[in-house]
């Protein structure tokens, strides 16, 4: 009773949160909404006792994937006309996208067996007597490690390949180095000279 | 879950008890959180004063003990002013959101054994989660206000709290494998023998505590409400009680925080040796004594060192406390593996 409720309450705000992302003309709402939406789904995770997955949502993609959206979204200076104009023309792009997913939805959700295992991992987010948290850590660390390292190396590759592209060494820039200004002490920073009236200082400095 | 079987004795049915009992401790739980934040927030100011040589807050009320009081009412009869160029949803919402995720934290925060609104089995998880959602109260007060100085904060909060949670996650990691779970009532309980602070793990304890200082906001990485910069950065265009919600917010924060590093490192309710006169103090007056040693720290921090400049701050997170915090993570983990025999 209890759980169909949740179940309604989470699915109803997650439909209309991620259509507001869309429809918003806002940009900066259209994040927030969106931000909602995520929220909700860790929601029904939770429901399905993968608290574990829902707890990652939020910390990886509410807590930092979205900040950033916010801070690039929140600095452009969009013309919402200008926006709204082509926005036709990926129609049928996004329609195929969309099919492609219901399509995958339905197969997933539906009693087509595609392998007998995947049957049993649908079964329960939570297997025999472990915790959810405990049971995602053996597949990924224990049964499919190297699966898990090849992933962490492409990722490595594409931060590495980040950094390159806009890494731009410019010659004579002064750089800071912070342990010479640690070092600094006051006798070398400070220079006295005895100056007689009229004589000023000649290369004092 | 404290109450159920007192509601159930008393002939309701199991969910209706368990739901009334929830309902319970959470208003208990809220409403003696609220008379803390008063007393700790003049305890703030009155370390604050010592620390310069002043009396701080002594009118209102015998040495000044009803100040925060009579602040909230003052906070409370002001006039609500919302900017005209304002995103005017948005901008009521960003208070709300504050105060409510720093609320939403101590759900899962075990204050003795058994003594706890949610024991969830990622409850570091779901403390680490609210902690860092703080950062979308500032972002969202910041855009909405439609003014500069508060956009300039919210550029800066949100790049300073995305950094220092980066460390704040790896020492998690570290209690975490140490503990070997993320309950945090199982992780208080891990530490039953000797606290975390006096293991392999000490060095975690002053990142996460500097860490914890970043994440909140307070001095000296206070740079999102730096006064000679930014006036008062996210809440310049506040007033009244949207304003008290984003200081109640902070302050809530800013214990949690403290209750965090009690329970991660100095065994949360546990007293420091298990021998007689120690083990007879209730736990919950270990644990508040604990969150009192921290926001006392807090507190001098905020007193004595200057403000950092936002370089150095962004310097500090990632060039000193990332590497320091991801070699420490290989360190426990080998530790691990090497002096624990697998169970």
């Amino acid at each position: 009773m209890f759980e169909a409720i949740a179940f309604y309450f989470f699915s109803a705000i997650l439909i209309a949160s991620a259509v507001m992302v869309i429809a918003a003309r806002n940009p900066v709402h259209s994040v927030l909404f969106l931000i909602l939406a995520f929220f909700n789904a860790a929601g029904l995770f939770v429901l399905l006792g993968a608290e574990f997955l829902a707890m990652i949502l939020i910390v990886v993609y509410v807590g930092a994937v979205a900040v950033l959206f916010l801070f690039v979204v929140m600095m452009l200076d969009i013309d919402f006309a200008e926006l709204k104009r082509g926005s036709l023309q990926y129609l049928p792009f996004g329609a195929l996208i969309g099919l492609i997913l219901v399509a995958e939805l339905v197969m997933a959700g539906s009693a087509w067996v595609l392998k007998p295992v995947a049957q049993s991992a649908m079964a329960s987010a939570t297997p025999a007597g472990i915790t959810n948290t405990e049971a995602l850590g053996r597949i990924l660390y224990t049964d499919y490690i190297y699966y898990f390292q090849i992933a962490g190396l492409v990722l490595l590759v594409a931060m590495i390949g980040a950094i390159v592209l806009t890494l731009r060494s410019r010659p004579g820039v002064r750089r800071q180095v912070i342990s010479v200004q640690n070092a600094r002490t006051a006798a070398m920073a400070v220079d006295m000279h005895d100056l007689k009236p009229g004589q000023g200082s000649e290369g004092g400095v | 879950m404290l109450f159920t079987d007192l509601f159930a004795g008393l002939g309701m049915n199991h969910s209706f008890a368990w739901f009334l009992s929830q309902f319970l401790s959470i208003l208990i739980f809220d409403v003696v959180l609220l008379v803390m934040i008063a007393y700790l927030l003049l305890a703030d100011r009155k370390i604050w004063a010592a620390v310069q040589m002043r009396r701080g807050p002594n009118v209102v009320g015998p040495f000044g003990l009803l100040q925060t009081f009579a602040d909230l009412t003052k906070f409370l009869l002001k006039e609500v002013i919302i900017p005209a160029g304002s995103n005017k949803v948005v901008f009521m919402l960003a208070p709300l959101v504050t105060v409510t995720l720093a609320f939403a934290g101590w759900a899962v925060v075990p204050l003795d054994k058994g003594w706890v609104v949610a024991d969830i089995n990622v409850g570091i998880l779901y403390l680490f989660a609210m902690s860092s959602l703080g950062v979308y109260g500032i972002i969202m007060a910041g855009w909405a206000s439609n003014s500069k100085y508060p956009f300039l904060s919210a550029l800066r909060a949100a790049a300073q709290m995305v950094s220092y949670e980066v460390s704040i996650g790896f020492v998690i990691i570290t209690v975490l494998l140490f503990a070997g779970s993320l309950n945090l009532s199982k992780i208080v309980e891990a530490q039953q023998n000797h606290w975390f602070v006096f293991t392999i793990l000490f060095p975690m304890l002053p990142i996460f505590f500097v860490s914890a200082l970043a994440e909140t906001n307070r001095p000296p990485f206070d740079l999102v409400e730096a006064e000679s910069e930014l006036v008062a950065g996210f809440f310049v265009e506040y007033s009244s009680t949207p304003f008290l919600l984003f200081f109640l917010g902070e302050y809530l924060s800013i214990v949690l925080m403290c209750a965090m590093c009690s329970i991660l490192f100095l065994g949360g309710w546990l007293p420091p040796l298990d021998i007689w006169p120690l083990n007879a103090v209730p736990g919950i007056l270990w644990f508040l004594l604990k969150i009192c040693f921290f926001f006392f720290m807090f507190a001098m921090v905020k007193a004595m060192v200057p403000r950092y400049r936002y370089d150095q701050l962004m310097r500090l997170g990632w060039k000193v406390f990332l590497p320091t915090s991801l070699l420490w993570v290989v360190v426990t983990a080998a530790w691990v593996l090497v002096f624990r025999q697998p169970a």
